[in-house]
Formats: structure tokens, C-alpha cells, sequence
């Protein structure tokens, strides 16, 4: 049986090879101005 | 650095370091809490050591059989020299680097009217007037701010602009003109305006939903949830409560969007602890894109949020997570924004340290002039 199950492939570390294109959008604009929700931003580049 | 949590049944490690998340047994949970309880900082070669082996038989031995120890330390190694376990922090040097790029303007939030035609007690614009005098920006002051946007905005193509308040459908002619003006502009500097409204739908009709539909990339559309507990904290000026106006309203809006590209939006405060069936309650009305976020106040406000309800507000969290995997399951499935979490194309660590850039790629206009004013934080 296996005892780990990895959810997904890409690892965040690579990400500091290619730095911020910067074209993602801002943050609070998608649906709130009172948290600062980074956390489900989406990459445009990976669009 | 390793956060490892049970909710809903799973047992879940996250590697904070290299973002990856593992679903895994009891067993693998017990072990990796250990390992890491031992050494936060594990490497292949420690991991490898006879030592680790012998603590971890000693720790686990006799609640787990020792093939499955060692099978469970061997895929932890594995995972460990691939990078998705037990992952060194190596941004913090990247720090310097972001804080000193220079930085471009991205978006802008127009305060089109301070001024509101709704009284909503937690307001932290002060019913809209933003704690001055009522005033509509002007034509010329929202084209000087695109102006300024796209002057500013270096090779950024894509430009995002909120028509925000107050209430923006109070000076809708503005918001008009201004998207106008922004269409004939972009072509001319080879940029794109995203635009978004942030609205209470009091002012929502048929010509305004048609030139939304048309124009807006994305609609945030306020209500609470219940229609008591919207009707408590947005009344009317007149003490009336706001929902029953609404509410249809938005039901068409977000039809007529295909139920895309928008956001019903709710505050939930102390009244409100049990937000999930705000949530809900928008699942009911047939919304399919929410969200729903905490009151911003003065600790004094009998609505505001303690922090002696953390707990009750955990627990409702994942009462919506259950609610929302029930729906998709049975086939009526929604967006809840704050779940909306993309493990493959999320952001870059460049965005993580960066931040929502309110303050520096996200500026505030009001009426009057640019303002590095940060409403957002």
C-alpha cells in the first residue's frame, strides 16, 4: 500500500529561476478589498 | 519546514517550502510528525542514518510494524531528495531582490462616489463619504487616473482599474465615460483594461447590467447571506433592510454572466458566527461564484470579531469545505474564493514575497487626487 500521495507536480522553488513577470493580477481586486488573498492567485504564464 | 494537519477525514503534509501537499495514512502521519519533532531541518544523508531508523523504531515501534517504519522513511527520503519534503528555505535572499525591483503601477481603485445609498453599519468608508465630505469623482479626474495608470504602467500590459466607492452607481455616467475612454486609449498604447465594479445593486437595472455584461471582466456584488442577517448590518438610510430590493437583481446579473466572471460578496461578522449558512443560503439563491470575509472594525463595535471566536469561525470553515465538496458531488457545485487554491499554476515565489502590492502596483484614487491611501489592508 502506498503511504503517500503527492496532490501535485510542480514545486515552488523552480518558480525563483523564471522571477515575477509581474502580469498576474492584483490580489483583492477579484472579489474583496478586506484580505489580501495571495494565496490563489494564478500564475498568467501558466494560463 | 513541514505543517501537517487532519480535516475532513485526510491527513494532510504540506512542505511550506516547495508548496508541495501529500495525502497520507495514519501511519505516514505519525512518522513524518516524528522525523520532523526530531529534526525540523532533515537532509537526505540524516535521514539515512542509522540513527533516525533506531529513534523512529523506538518512538513507533509498538503501534507500527518495522517494515512499514522503514518503507514510510524510505518514501520520505525519496520525497525529501526530490525536493518536496523537508525543503530548505532558500528565499530569503530573494527578499532584497524584490523589495528593490522596480516596481510599475498595475491597477488602480477609483473611488467614483463617496456617497452611498445604503447605511451599513460596519462601513469603513463611513456609509461611503470616507470620513470627509460627499462628493462623485469627475470625468476629468478618472481620466487623468487612467492617464497616469498607463503612463506608469511600463510594459505591463494587462491593466486592471475597480470602479469602486461608496456606491459607484451613483455616478454611473462617469464610470461609462471613463470605460470609453479607457477602450480608445488601450488601443493606442497597446494595452488591456481589465475593469471591475464593486456594487450594492440598489442602482442595478437592465442598462446597467447590459453595459456590465458588455464591459466588466468581473462584478463584485455585496450581500451577507440571510435575509436577517443582511438586513441587520445593510439597512437603507431609513433603517429599511436592503436584501428583498437586491436580491433578484443579482439572481439575473449573475444569469445573465452565464454565472461567470463575478462575485456575490459578503461580510460576516459577530452577529453572524455561523457564516456558513450565509454561504449557503447564496448556494440556495443559485449563486455559483461567492465569498464571504470577515469584518474590518474598531474591537469596541459589539459586531466586531474576538478572538475567543477563532474557534467557532475554524469550525465553520470546515463546515463550508464539507458543504461545498457535498453540492459539487451532487452535481450543484459552487466557487467559494478563499478554496480556489491552484497547486499547479499558483503564484511564484516572486508574487508570494511581494504581496497583493496595494501600497505600490495597486493605488486608491478618490475624487479629489491619487492617494497612496491603502484601503485593501
Amino acid at each position: 500500500m502506498k503511504h503517500i500521495k503527492t496532490l501535485n507536480t510542480q514545486t515552488l522553488n523552480n518558480t525563483v529561476k523564471k522571477g515575477g513577470c509581474g502580469e498576474c493580477q492584483t490580489s483583492c481586486q477579484s472579489a474583496c478589498k478586506t484580505s489580501c488573498t495571495v494565496g490563489n492567485q494564478t500564475c498568467e504564464n501558466a494560463k | 519546514m513541514i505543517h501537517q494537519y487532519q480535516n475532513n477525514g485526510y491527513n494532510i503534509v504540506l512542505d511550506v517550502n516547495s508548496g508541495a501537499v501529500h495525502v497520507v495514512d495514519q501511519e505516514a502521519y505519525d512518522v513524518i510528525e516524528v522525523l520532523n519533532r526530531m529534526n525540523e531541518d532533515h537532509t537526505v544523508e540524516t535521514l539515512k542514518s542509522p540513527e533516525t531508523a533506531e529513534a523512529l523504531k523506538k518512538e513507533l515501534g509498538e503501534k507500527y510494524s518495522e517494515k512499514d517504519l522503514l518503507d514510510i522513511l524510505e518514501a520520505v527520503t525519496e520525497l525529501t531528495e526530490q525536493g518536496r519534503l523537508f525543503t530548505k528555505d532558500i528565499y530569503e535572499s530573494f527578499i532584497d531582490v524584490v523589495k528593490q525591483r522596480k516596481t510599475v503601477v498595475k491597477a488602480l481603485c477609483l473611488h467614483i462616489a463617496h456617497d452611498c445609498n445604503l447605511a451599513c453599519k460596519y462601513c469603513f468608508a463611513e456609509e461611503g463619504e470616507y470620513h470627509g465630505r460627499r462628493a462623485l469623482m469627475s470625468y476629468e479626474v478618472g481620466k487623468k487616473a487612467l492617464d497616469f495608470l498607463i503612463a506608469n504602467s511600463g510594459t505591463r500590459r494587462n491593466l486592471e482599474v475597480d470602479f469602486f466607492g461608496g456606491e459607484p452607481l451613483m455616478n454611473w455616467q462617469v464610470v461609462k465615460d471613463l470605460v470609453a475612454y479607457g477602450r480608445e486609449q488601450e488601443k493606442l498604447h497597446d494595452k488591456h483594461f481589465r475593469f471591475t465594479l464593486t456594487t450594492n445593486g440598489v442602482l442595478l437595472n437592465d442598462e446597467v447590467q447590459e453595459f456590465v455584461n458588455k464591459e466588466m471582466d468581473n462584478v463584485v456584488i455585496s450581500l451577507d447571506g440571510r435575509k436577517e442577517v443582511n438586513d441587520q448590518m445593510r439597512p437603507f438610510r431609513n433603517g429599511k433592510g436592503s436584501y428583498d430590493l437586491i436580491v433578484p437583481k443579482f439572481q439575473k446579473l449573475a444569469e445573465s454572466r452565464n454565472q461567470e466572471k463575478y462575485y456575490i460578496r459578503g461580510t460576516f461578522t459577530r452577529n453572524n458566527l455561523d457564516f456558513s449558512k450565509d454561504v449557503e443560503h447564496f448556494a440556495d439563491l443559485g449563486f455559483k461564484q461567492m465569498s464571504i470575509e470577515p469584518v474590518v472594525g474598531d474591537d469596541t463595535e459589539p459586531y466586531a470579531i474576538q478572538k475567543e471566536d477563532l474557534p467557532q469561525i475554524f469550525e465553520e470553515y470546515d463546515k463550508l469545505a464539507k458543504f461545498l465538496i457535498e453540492r459539487e458531488k451532487s452535481g450543484r457545485g459552487f466557487n467559494f474564493f478563499h478554496f480556489m487554491i491552484d497547486l499547479e499554476g499558483g503564484p511564484c515565489v516572486s508574487k508570494r514575497l511581494s504581496g497583493c502590492g496595494s501600497g505600490t502596483e495597486y493605488l486608491a484614487v478618490t475624487p479629489w487626487e491619487i492617494s497612496t491611501h491603502v484601503i485593501s489592508l
